[in-house]
C-alpha cells in the first residue's frame, strides 16, 4: 500500500488505474499527440537525487497537460515544495517512508506557494 | 547596491526557521547524518577535514561596509577569527560549530546575505567582474542582470536536484575578469546590431579533471529573453546530463557528448516553451534592480595631494604601480587590495581586516567592496586624493602587499590543510614560493604573473588557467606537484600545457624559480609578459629550465 500526499496530509491511495506510468526520463514530446486525452500522469522518482522529474512536471504543464499530475517513489518531504511548484498535485510515497516522514513534516511544507520566487518572476506585467 | 525587499527577507527568514528545526533535529539524534546531509549542503554547511565549514555567497561579489563588518563580527563571535575568501565569491568559515550555524545564518540575514546553494547540485552563486560598474571598458554594470538571475535560480524548484553542481558568471566587460569561459554558463555582454544591450551565451566550460573552455551557444541573446533562455539550458541539461558517473555530469560533459549544435537544438526549442511562461514581471523587475545600482555620487576635488604623496613615499608609489586599476571617472581609482601579504594565507582575512577594510569603503569608497575570484578584496570607487590615506591605513594591518598581478597575487584552494578531497597542501607551498620570490628581489622585474595552485585534481585553485600552474597530487603516499604553463583565464581563455612529471614538494619552489629565469632570459623586453614569451617561444625552453637538455630527468 501506499500513502498520497496533499496540502491537507496523508491520505491512503485509491484505485490507480487510471493513472499513465511514466519514468523521470520519458521524453514529454512523445505524449505531445496525446496529452489531451490523458487523465493522469504518475511520474516515478527512483532516488531522491535525481530532479529530472521536476523539470518533466514543468514541460507538460508547459506542453497545456491540465490532468492529474503525481510524483511516485523516493521523495523527502523538504522536496514537497519543489514537486508542488513544479507543477505536481501530489506526491505517493510507501507507507514504510511515510513513517519514516510522518505527516506534520509534509504539513510544514504545505505552504508551498509562498515565498516562491518564480511566482514573483513569471508574473503578467502589472 | 541592490537592497531586501519584503519578499527576499521573507523567503531567507523562512530558511533559517526551516534549517534551526533540522539542525535541531539532527543534535537530538532524531535524524541520521545520511538523512541531514542533503538538508544542510542545502544551506552550504560541508563536513571536512576537521570541522563543519559553512561557505556563505557574496552575490556577484558585492558588499556594503555593514555586510563586510557582519562577515568581521561573525568569525570572531562564531568562528576562529579569520574568513576564507573564495574564487567563486564566497566566504568561508572554517571552525563553526553545528549549533551555532542557525545563528551565523540569523546573523547574516539580518544584513541581507544567506548561505543557501553554496553547495549541493544546484545553481550556485552568481558571480561578476569584480570591476562592475566602475570599469573603464564596460558596456554597462552586469550586476543587475545577476541579481535577476540570482532571483530567479534561488530555490528553482526544477534545478534543486541537478545532475552535478551548476555555475553561472556574467561580464559587462570586453576584458573578461570573471573567467566566464570557464563557466558552466557565461555571459559576455555585447551591443545588438540596434545597439541594445544583450549577451553571448558560452556553455559547457569548465575546470576540474576535464577542463574544457566553454563554446558559443548562442551569439546574441536580447536582455528579455536572458531567463527563458538559462531556463532552457539547465532544463536541456537537467534531462540529458550524465547521472551515473559524477565525474561525467557536468554539462561540459554532456556538451561534448551530444555535440553543440544538438544542444543547441534543444535549447533553442525548449526556450519556445518557457518563453511562454513569462508574462513580464521578470522585466519590470530587472528595471527595478537597476535603479538599485546607480552610479556612484562622484566627489569633484583636486588630486594634486596624490601626486605629491607619490613624490615623497616610495612604498606609496609601488602599491599604486600594481595594486590600482583605471576607473571610468579619471579623478578616480579602483583599489585592489591584496590578501597574499608574504607569510599570509591567500585569499585570508582576520576580523580585523575586515573591519578596517569595512570603514574603509565606507569612508571613501562609496560604501562599496568587491570580492575578486582572485581572492582579493577591492574597493571599487576611490577618490584618488584619498589613495595615501588608504594605503596607509592598510600598512597598518599587513593589508598593503603591492603584488597585485605579480608572482606572489596567487591564487590557492585550501588544500589539505582543511580539505576532505585535497591530495596534497596548496598553502604552504604558495607560502614558500611567496618566501623565496621575495629573497630573490625579482618579482617586480618579472612582472605580471599569474601563480595558480590546486591541491587536488579538481581545480578550485584555477591551476588550468594560469600562467604557470601547480598541480598539487599524491604519488603512493607522497605529495607531487606537477606544473602547467600557459593557460590563460581572459577572454582569450586557454588551458595551460603540462610541462611534463611533477615534483615532490622539497624542489617544487625551486622549479618555479627556474621557470622564472628562464624567462627573464628569453624575453626581448621588459614589456613582453611571461605568458607573451611563452607564446612566442613555446613550452620546449621552458622543459628545459625544468627538466635539463633532455637527459637528466631527475624528477620522477
Amino acid at each position: 500500500m501506499s500513502i498520497i500526499v496533499t496540502d491537507s496530509g496523508f491520505a491512503p491511495a485509491g484505485a490507480d488505474s487510471h493513472f499513465l506510468d511514466i519514468d523521470a526520463g520519458h521524453p514529454p514530446t512523445d505524449l505531445a499527440d496525446e496529452l489531451n486525452n490523458i487523465e493522469a500522469i504518475r511520474i516515478e522518482f527512483a532516488s531522491f537525487a535525481d530532479g529530472r522529474g521536476f523539470t518533466l512536471a514543468r514541460q507538460l504543464r508547459l506542453m497545456g497537460f491540465g490532468g492529474r499530475l503525481r510524483a511516485r517513489g523516493q521523495i523527502m518531504c523538504e522536496q514537497y515544495a519543489m514537486a508542488r511548484r513544479a507543477g505536481f498535485d501530489e506526491v505517493e510515497i510507501s507507507d514504510a517512508d511515510a513513517v519514516r516522514q510522518p505527516q506534520e513534516n509534509w504539513l510544514a511544507r504545505a505552504n508551498w506557494a509562498a515565498h516562491d520566487y518564480q511566482s514573483q518572476l513569471r508574473r503578467p506585467s502589472s | 547596491m541592490y537592497r531586501y525587499n519584503d519578499f527576499d527577507h521573507g523567503f531567507v527568514r523562512e530558511r533559517v526557521r526551516q534549517f534551526r528545526s533540522q539542525v535541531q533535529a539532527r543534535i537530538d539524534g532524531v535524524i541520521s547524518e545520511d538523512e541531514f546531509k542533503p538538508l544542510r549542503l542545502m544551506n552550504g554547511l560541508y563536513l571536512q577535514l576537521h570541522a563543519y565549514m559553512l561557505r556563505v555567497a557574496i552575490p556577484y561579489g558585492t558588499l556594503s561596509s555593514a555586510q563586510m563588518r557582519a562577515l568581521a563580527m561573525i568569525s570572531q563571535r562564531w568562528d576562529k577569527g579569520y574568513g576564507h575568501f573564495t574564487t567563486r565569491q564566497n566566504i568561508q568559515y572554517n571552525w563553526p560549530k553545528l549549533r551555532d550555524v542557525p545563528d551565523i545564518l540569523s546573523d547574516l540575514a539580518d544584513v541581507e546575505m544567506h548561505a543557501i546553494q553554496t553547495s549541493g547540485n544546484t545553481i550556485r552563486n552568481i558571480t561578476a567582474d569584480h570591476f562592475a560598474g566602475a570599469a573603464r571598458d564596460e558596456i554597462a554594470d552586469p550586476r543587475p542582470y545577476a541579481e535577476l538571475i540570482r532571483q530567479w535560480s534561488t530555490d528553482h524548484p526544477e534545478f534543486q536536484f541537478l545532475p552535478r553542481k551548476f555555475k553561472i558568471a556574467v561580464t559587462g566587460s570586453s576584458d573578461d575578469r570573471a573567467v566566464t569561459r570557464a563557466h558552466d554558463i557565461g555571459l559576455r555582454m555585447a551591443r545588438g546590431q540596434d545597439g541594445d544591450i544583450g549577451f553571448e551565451v558560452i556553455v559547457g566550460g569548465g575546470l576540474g579533471r576535464t577542463p574544457v573552455i566553454g563554446e558559443v551557444l548562442r551569439e546574441f541573446l536580447p536582455v528579455q529573453d536572458l531567463l527563458p533562455y538559462i531556463e532552457a539550458i539547465v532544463s536541456v541539461y537537467n534531462m540529458l546530463g550524465r547521472r551515473d558517473n559524477k565525474y561525467k555530469a557536468r554539462i561540459k560533459i554532456t556538451v561534448r557528448e551530444n555535440g553543440i549544435d544538438k544542444i543547441r537544438e534543444l535549447v533553442e526549442a525548449e526556450f519556445i516553451l518557457r518563453r511562454a511562461s513569462f508574462g513580464g514581471a521578470d522585466q519590470e523587475l530587472l528595471a527595478r534592480i537597476k535603479t538599485a545600482f546607480p552610479a556612484p555620487d562622484f566627489i569633484d576635488a583636486p588630486i594634486a595631494n596624490f601626486k605629491t604623496a607619490l613624490a615623497a613615499n616610495d612604498d606609496f608609489a609601488t602599491w599604486v604601480e600594481t595594486n590600482l586599476s583605471p576607473h571610468k571617472n579619471p579623478d578616480y581609482a579602483i583599489v585592489t587590495i591584496s590578501l597574499k601579504t608574504l607569510g599570509a594565507t591567500p585569499g585570508d582575512a582576520t576580523d580585523t581586516q575586515m573591519q578596517v577594510m569595512a570603514n574603509l569603503a565606507e569612508q571613501f569608497s562609496h560604501d562599496e567592496l568587491r570580492v575578486s575570484h582572485e581572492q582579493n578584496i577591492i574597493l571599487p570607487h576611490v577618490h584618488k586624493s584619498h589613495l595615501a590615506e588608504i594605503y596607509a591605513r592598510l600598512a597598518d594591518v599587513q593589508l598593503a602587499a603591492a603584488n597585485v598581478g605579480l608572482a606572489s597575487d596567487f591564487i590557492a584552494c585550501p588544500g589539505m590543510d582543511y580539505c576532505t578531497l585535497a591530495t596534497a597542501r596548496s598553502i604552504p607551498i604558495a607560502q614558500e614560493i611567496a618566501a623565496r620570490i621575495d629573497e630573490l628581489k625579482i618579482e617586480r622585474d618579472v612582472g605580471l604573473l599569474k601563480i595558480k595552485i590546486s591541491g587536488c585534481i579538481n581545480a578550485c585553485g584555477h591551476h588550468h588557467l594560469a600562467h604557470i600552474g601547480i598541480l598539487g597530487l599524491d604519488r603512493a603516499g607522497v605529495e607531487n606537484y606537477q606544473i602547467t604553463l600557459g593557460g590563460d583565464a581572459t577572454q582569450n581563455a586557454e588551458i595551460g600545457k603540462r610541462a611534463g612529471p611533477g615534483f615532490p614538494a622539497d624542489e617544487i619552489v625551486s622549479a618555479i624559480e627556474r621557470l622564472l629565469e628562464a624567462y627573464l632570459a628569453q624575453r626581448t623586453s621588459r614589456t613582453e609578459t611571461f605568458l607573451e614569451t611563452y607564446r612566442r617561444i613555446g613550452i620546449e625552453p621552458f622543459k628545459i629550465a625544468l627538466y635539463g637538455d633532455g637527459k637528466a630527468n631527475h624528477a620522477a
